[in-house]
């Protein structure tokens, strides 16, 4: 399986299988498809009368070369199969520190904080006791990770102190290692706080969601009626510049509302800010601010402009870095990993203030996806077979995609939300993760000194 | 070559055999975590 795609006059094809990316000129480009299909013979005579013959002949050459390398058309041999391990390896924690928050999002997955039901804090013994099943059940991994999330977190900052200490200190005894984060609408970001997630070293996730009119249209302070930027930009840039810009992420949301949303990122990066992410927001189809399938050719095109400027920037010194259009082309997972992206329900879980799992963060107060709790632990092991077997192998959807390694299958909430089961992907999330793929391997493409203008293979300038 | 350029000449399928350890960070599309997504993991081994 291939996929080609054109951006900005740049051709790339991309070998499924195998992962191999590849640039081609105006021929190869035109006649690759066929490949598989015709003989020699036949694509000589389908493509004569357009390119001279020699020239189809050296490119049948090159592709049949690259075939034969296993870069090209290269056979899937892989089916997924693993060993059905009832008893799962947790590696990393989502805990919802607060079922509270003091700001109320129109667009919260939590229901502006509280999943739904009670406001709660988590006491600092569940943490405690969340770390231990954490390390009990990470078995022979000795990487774990722990995020502290809500609701909003820093509303209950003594738990945070206590099971991050905790956390350090049992993880060094079983000789393993607990990577932490936090993340914050910044509006408790005060200089002790900042002190303290400095000197501990944990990764942040700050949310702002761009221009000042953007984000107030859905981040309200309480009650709910004004706008939150004037309150957590500044305090957003102060702990960015705390950190001599580096370990965090800028998040924002974008939703129908600005589907220019490229303007957004543009604004944030001009605030100094280095590590972005905007991203669509998930909700239900009767949102007035849900994205649709019929903004999909707009915000192919916003993704297009971004990504044209995102390599300007670049090139001009004053880059920046965007989470959707990262990817590894060289380094990156082993297949294995690749079968599904979170490895949520399995490896990855959540727990509520009351010390329950649930597969993650966005199923967090869903009973039926309820797994068990970090006292009894998994119980619900039904769930977590389902969760395991929803990988691109088994869903029908994702088998037949070029995207399939890079995506890893999509986010199962999204999935669940919109079609009811986490075996068929979500199908705007799905249109809008494979525009991006498309745009991040492009900026590989440029880092690795290529660039394709309507003529012969050139090496440009690295832009980085 | 002259019509192709190979940017990056992996081999997923190799992977197969010696992966899955899962020592890598955990995934997610979203950056609600500082995770990556899957394509953007780096090998930990």
């Amino acid at each position: 399986m291939i996929h080609k795609f054109e951006v900005d006059g740049t051709k790339i094809v991309l070998d499924v299988n195998s992962g191999a990316v590849h640039l081609m000129d105006e021929i190869a480009y035109d006649i690759i498809d066929d490949f598989a299909a015709l003989p020699e013979d036949k694509i000589l005579e389908k493509y004569g009368g357009q390119y001279p013959v020699s020239e189809i002949e050296e490119v049948w050459a090159e592709i049949s070369q690259l075939e034969a390398e296993g870069v090209l058309f290269c056979e899937d041999g892989f089916t997924g199969h693993r060993e059905n391990d009832q008893s799962p390896t947790v590696k990393s924690l989502c805990l919802n520190i607060s079922h509270d928050c003091n700001l109320r999002c129109r667009y919260c997955f939590a229901g502006s904080g509280h999943f739904g039901g009670a406001r709660t804090l988590m006491t600092a013994e569940i943490g405690k006791r969340a770390v231990d099943f954490l390390l009990e059940n990470s078995k022979e991994r000795r990487h774990c990770e722990l995020d502290f999330f809500g609701g909003e977190p820093l509303m209950n900052k003594k738990t945070v102190e206590e099971v991050l200490a905790y956390g350090k200190e049992a993880a060094s005894r079983r000789n393993k290692e607990i990577k932490f984060t936090l993340t914050t609408n910044a509006l408790l970001l005060n200089q002790e706080t900042t002190d303290f997630l400095n000197r501990e070293k944990i990764s942040v996730v700050l949310s702002l969601d761009g221009r000042p009119a953007v984000n107030d249209a859905m981040r309200l302070t309480i009650p709910g009626t004004k706008g939150s930027y004037d309150h957590i930009q500044p305090k957003i840039s102060s702990f960015v510049e705390s950190r001599n810009n580096e370990n965090y992420f800028v998040r924002g949301t974008y939703t129908r509302n600005n589907l220019d949303f490229s303007q957004d990122v543009l604004h944030l990066a001009d605030l100094g800010y280095k590590y972005i992410s905007v991203e669509p927001v998930v909700g239900s189809p009767d949102d007035d601010w849900a994205l649709r399938e019929c903004d999909l050719p707009a915000l192919f095109q916003e993704y297009e402009e971004l990504v044209r400027q995102y390599v300007r920037r670049m090139r001009e010194g004053c880059g920046f870095d965007f989470f959707h259009f990262n990817l590894d082309l060289n380094h990156g997972p082993c297949l294995p990993k690749r079968l599904s992206g979170c490895g949520a329900g399995y490896e990855y879980m959540a727990v509520t203030p009351e010390g329950d799992l649930f597969p993650c963060h966005q199923f967090v107060g869903k009973n039926r996806f309820k797994l068990g709790t970090v006292w009894d632990g998994i119980q619900n092991t039904a769930i977590v077979s389902e969760f395991r077997d929803a990988h691109v192998y088994n869903k029908t959807k994702c088998r037949e995609c070029w995207a399939k390694f890079h995506c890893g299958g999509g986010c199962h909430a999204n999935a669940e939300f919109a079609n009811s089961t986490i075996m068929e992907p979500y199908h705007v999330g799905c249109e809008l993760e494979k525009k991006r793929l498309e745009c991040a391997i492009y900026v590989q493409v440029l880092k690795a000194g290529y660039k394709e203008i309507n003529g012969p293979l050139a090496k440009a300038a690295d832009i980085c | 070559m002259k019509h192709i350029k190979t940017v990056t000449k992996v081999n997923l399928q190799e992977t197969v055999k010696n992966g899955g350890c899962g020592e890598c960070q955990a995934s997610c599309q979203s950056a609600c975590k500082t995770s990556c997504t899957v394509g953007n993991q780096v090998c930990a081994k």
